[in-house]
C-alpha cells in the first residue's frame, strides 16, 4: 500500500503503543469494569434484541427524511425563541461561534462535553481569538490540561492512571498530590464551580434533536452539562445534522440504549431536554439559545448508498470497548476525532478515503463491533466495502503486479508445480536472508515465522501411489 | 445560495437515491421485531403500583440516592428537620409549591426562593436544595423535573444536596409513561427544560472508578408521600 505521512504516522505510533505493557494493563482494567456493569444491564431489558432493532429502524427512518425532520426542527425551535444556524463546514461552524461570542462581549467560555467541537478544534479558534475556554467535564478538563486529545470520545481520559492525573494537578492548579479518585475529583470540582459562575457563554454539544418539539437532548453524568445550560446567559449547542429523531417519545428508547451501551448505565445520571432560552415565567436559564447544525461532509455519507446507515451513530462508543484493534493501539492512534470502528468507517467518508484509508486496513474484521452496536449499523462490512473502494479508485502497482502473477502460476498446473520445488529449495537458504533487507518476505518474518512447503505435494503423492 | 439551502440541496439530492438499510448482516437478530413494540423490549417498569414502589425504591438505591418512603406530611418533616440537623444545614434554597412551602416553614432556616429569579451566589452558599418533581420512573429510578415545576434549571443541580419531595401518585412505570405525562400537562408549549436525574451527580473519568458528586449534587434524598 502506498504510504501517506498520517498513515506512516499511524503505523509508527502502532508500531509503539502495541509493545506498552502498562498502556495495555491500564485499558484492559477500565474496559473490563465496563464491561462487567453494560452486561448486567442489557440483562434487564426484556428484549434486548428487539430494542436494537427498534432502534435501528427510528434512526434509519430519521435518515431517510433528514430534510423533512430538519426543517420541523428549525421551525419548532424558532417558534420558541432559539436561534438556528447551519453551517456547511467546520470554517464556518467556527464563524458563527466567533460572532457570537464577540457580540456578547463574552470573556469566558465554558464548554460541556462537545465532539462536534473536537471535530471543528472550536477551543483553538477561539483561543486564538483571545476567549478564555474551559472543559467542564471531568475527562476532557483533564485532557484540555495535558493539551491533548480526547483518548476516546465517551472516555476522554481512559488512558490515565489516577497517580498520573494527580501529578497532573499538581503540576497545573498546585494541589497536593493524592491517591483518591474521590479527592481528585473533588479538586476538579472546585476549580470548575468558579469558573461556571464567572462565564458568559456556555458551549453543549447534543446527543440528540428532537423534530416534534424543537428540543436537544443532552445525556451526562455529571451534571456539567446542566449547570453549563443554566447559568451562562447564552447557549450555544453545536451539532451534527444527523442527529435528528422525530418524536420526543423515541427518547424512551434511545436514552437507556445509550446509557447501556455507553457506560452500563440503564440511564445515566443527567439525560437532559432544552428546547429554547428562559421561558416567561420560568426562574432562570439564558437569554439566548444558539443551535449550530453542522454538515462538515455529512451530506457525502448520506449521499454513500451502501454506507448511509453510518449516519444512525449515536456515538455511544460501544464499538470501541469491544474492539480488538482499539484495545491493542488505544485511541490517540487513530489520529482522528472518532476512534475505533465508527471512526475508521466514517473518518475516510469525512476527511478524504485516500488519506484515511489506512484506518479502514486495520481492522480484523471479526465483527464484534457489528454486534454490539445498539443501532445495527453494519461497521465491519463497511470497512470491507471501503478497502475496495479504496484499492478501486487508486490501484496499487506492485499489488496488481502481484496478484496477476499469482493468477498466472495456479493457472498452470506445469508452473505451480515448479514454483513448489523451488519453494522446497528456497526455503534451505532462507535462513540465510531471513529478516534482513534482502528477504523479499521481511515484512511477514519479522515477527513470524513462514510457513514450510511441505516436503511433498498432494499431486505428487498422488501420482507416486499408483 | 445560503448555506441553510445548500445543505438542504444536498441532503435532497443524496436522497434521491435510495439506500441499502442496515442490519443486514447482523447475525444476532435478522429478524424483524413483528408484532412486538420498542417499548415491550424495553426494561420492566412494574405492572402496579405496589410494583412500581417496590421497583423504583431498589433502583434508587442502585444509584447510591437516599429514598424514604413517608405516610404523612408530619412524618416528612420530621424527618427532613432530621436531616437538616444531622448534615447541618445553614441555609436551603427551594421554590414556590405546596410541599416544598409546608417544608421550608418547617426547617426554619433562611431560604432562598428561585421562582422570580435569583442571586447565582445565595443558591451556591446554599447547603441543600428542595424540590418537587413532575414524575418518579419506577423503571429507571429517576426523578423528573422541569424548568417550570422545579424552580428552574440551576436549583436542582447547584447546590451539594438535591432533596426532592414527592408523592406516591407521581409514580409511573417508565420512560414512555413518563413522556406521556409531559405531553398531556404541556404539548405544545414545554418548559424549556426537562431533566431526567438518575442518582446523585457522578463521574467514572479516573480509572472507570465511581465518584459521586462530579459537578452536581453530592447527595440526592428523595422523600415520597
Amino acid at each position: 500500500m502506498s504510504t501517506t505521512p498520517t498513515a506512516a504516522l499511524f503505523k509508527e505510533r502502532a508500531t509503539t503503543i502495541t509493545k506498552d505493557l502498562r498502556h495495555r494493563a491500564v485499558i484492559r482494567g477500565a474496559l473490563q469494569k465496563y464491561g462487567v456493569v453494560r452486561d448486567a444491564k442489557k440483562a434487564r431489558f426484556r428484549d434486548w434484541q428487539g430494542a436494537r432493532t427498534a432502534a435501528s429502524e427510528v434512526k434509519w427512518q430519521a435518515i431517510n427524511h433528514l430534510d423533512t425532520h430538519l426543517a420541523q426542527f428549525a421551525e419548532k425551535l424558532e417558534a420558541r425563541g432559539g436561534i438556528v444556524h447551519w453551517a456547511r463546514d467546520g470554517a464556518e461552524a467556527r464563524q458563527i461561534i466567533l460572532d457570537i461570542v464577540r457580540s456578547k462581549n463574552a470573556h469566558a467560555i465554558v464548554k460541556s462535553k462537545v465532539m462536534t467541537g473536537e471535530e471543528i478544534h472550536i477551543n483553538d479558534a477561539l483561543e486564538e481569538a483571545g476567549f478564555e475556554v474551559v472543559e467542564s467535564d471531568l475527562g476532557e478538563y483533564i485532557c484540555q490540561l495535558r493539551h491533548e486529545a480526547p483518548y476516546h470520545f465517551v472516555f476522554p481520559a481512559m488512558h490515565l492512571t489516577r497517580g498520573e492525573i494527580s501529578d497532573l494537578f499538581t503540576e497545573k492548579l498546585g494541589t497536593a498530590p493524592t491517591n483518591s479518585p474521590e479527592e481528585l475529583t473533588m479538586i476538579a470540582r472546585k476549580v470548575l464551580r468558579d469558573k461556571y459562575i464567572r462565564a458568559d457563554i456556555g458551549i453543549s454539544g447534543a446527543n440528540f434533536a428532537i423534530a416534534e418539539t424543537g428540543m436537544i437532548s443532552i445525556t451526562e453524568n455529571e451534571g456539567n452539562a446542566r449547570l453549563t445550560c443554566a447559568l451562562p446567559k447564552t447557549h450555544i449547542a453545536l451539532l451534527g445534522i444527523e442527529k435528528v429523531l422525530p418524536k420526543l417519545s423515541d427518547l424512551a428508547l434511545f436514552l437507556p440504549m445509550l446509557g447501556t451501551v455507553g457506560c452500563g448505565q440503564l440511564l445515566t445520571g443527567y439525560n437532559t431536554m432544552y428546547g429554547g432560552p428562559k421561558q416567561p415565567g420560568e426562574a432562570d436559564g439564558p437569554e439566548e439559545f444558539h443551535v449550530v447544525l453542522l454538515d462538515n461532509r455529512r451530506t457525502d455519507l448520506l449521499a454513500s448508498t451502501e454506507q448511509r446507515d453510518a449516519l444512525q451513530c449515536i456515538r455511544c462508543g460501544g464499538c470501541l470497548n469491544v474492539c480488538p484493534i482499539y484495545k491493542n493501539i488505544g485511541g490517540h492512534t487513530y489520529g482522528a476525532t472518532y476512534q475505533g470502528p465508527i471512526g475508521s468507517v466514517i473518518t475516510p467518508h469525512l476527511r478524504g478515503l485516500q488519506e484515511w484509508k489506512h484506518l479502514v486496513f486495520c481492522s480484523s474484521l471479526c465483527g464484534a463491533c457489528t454486534e454490539a452496536c445498539p443501532v445495527k449499523i453494519d461497521l465491519h462490512h463497511h470497512l470491507l466495502q471501503s478497502r475496495r473502494d479504496a484499492i478501486t479508485e487508486k490501484p496499487v502497482w506492485w499489488e496488481k503486479l502481484t496478484f496477476q502473477a499469482v493468477g498466472m502460476v495456479f493457472n498452470r498446473a506445469w508452473l505451480f508445480s515448479l514454483g513448489m520445488k523451488l519453494g522446497r529449495i528456497g526455503q534451505i537458504f532462507h535462513p540465510l536472508i531471513k529478516n534482513t533487507p534482502l528477504d523479499p518476505a521481511r515484512a511477514w518474518t519479522r515477527a513470524r515465522e513462514l510457513p514450510k512447503v511441505a516436503p511433498q505435494t498432494f499431486r505428487e503423492w498422488w501420482n507416486q501411489r499408483k | 445560495m445560503n448555506a441553510r439551502e445548500t445543505i438542504f440541496g444536498r441532503i435532497r439530492e443524496a436522497l434521491s437515491h435510495p439506500a441499502h438499510k442496515s442490519g443486514g448482516h447482523d447475525q444476532a437478530s435478522p429478524k424483524p421485531l413483528g408484532a412486538a413494540t420498542a417499548a415491550d423490549c424495553m426494561p420492566f417498569g412494574g405492572a402496579n403500583a405496589a410494583e412500581q414502589l417496590a421497583l423504583f425504591a431498589q433502583n434508587a438505591k442502585e444509584l447510591a440516592a437516599d429514598f424514604y418512603l413517608v405516610e404523612t406530611p408530619e412524618e416528612l418533616h420530621a424527618q427532613l428537620a432530621e436531616l437538616a440537623q444531622r448534615e447541618g444545614w445553614k441555609r436551603v434554597a427551594s421554590h414556590a409549591g405546596e410541599l416544598t412551602a409546608a417544608a421550608c416553614k418547617v426547617l426554619g432556616l433562611p431560604v432562598t426562593l428561585t421562582d422570580g429569579g435569583y442571586d447565582v451566589a445565595d443558591l451556591e452558599a446554599s447547603d441543600a436544595g428542595i424540590t418537587e418533581c413532575e414524575a418518579l420512573v419506577a423503571q429507571t429510578g429517576s426523578v423528573l423535573v422541569t424548568s417550570r415545576a422545579c424552580g428552574g434549571r440551576g436549583l436542582s443541580v447547584l447546590p451539594p444536596h438535591h432533596v426532592v419531595l414527592a408523592r406516591r401518585s407521581q409514580l409511573v412505570a417508565d420512560l414512555n409513561a413518563a413522556f406521556a405525562l409531559l405531553e398531556a400537562r404541556y404539548a405544545p408549549s414545554y418548559p424549556s427544560m426537562i431533566s431526567f436525574i438518575s442518582g446523585p451527580s457522578r463521574t467514572g473519568d479516573i480509572e472507570r472508578i465511581l465518584v459521586l458528586g462530579a459537578h452536581g449534587p453530592k447527595k440526592l434524598t428523595i422523600f415520597c408521600l
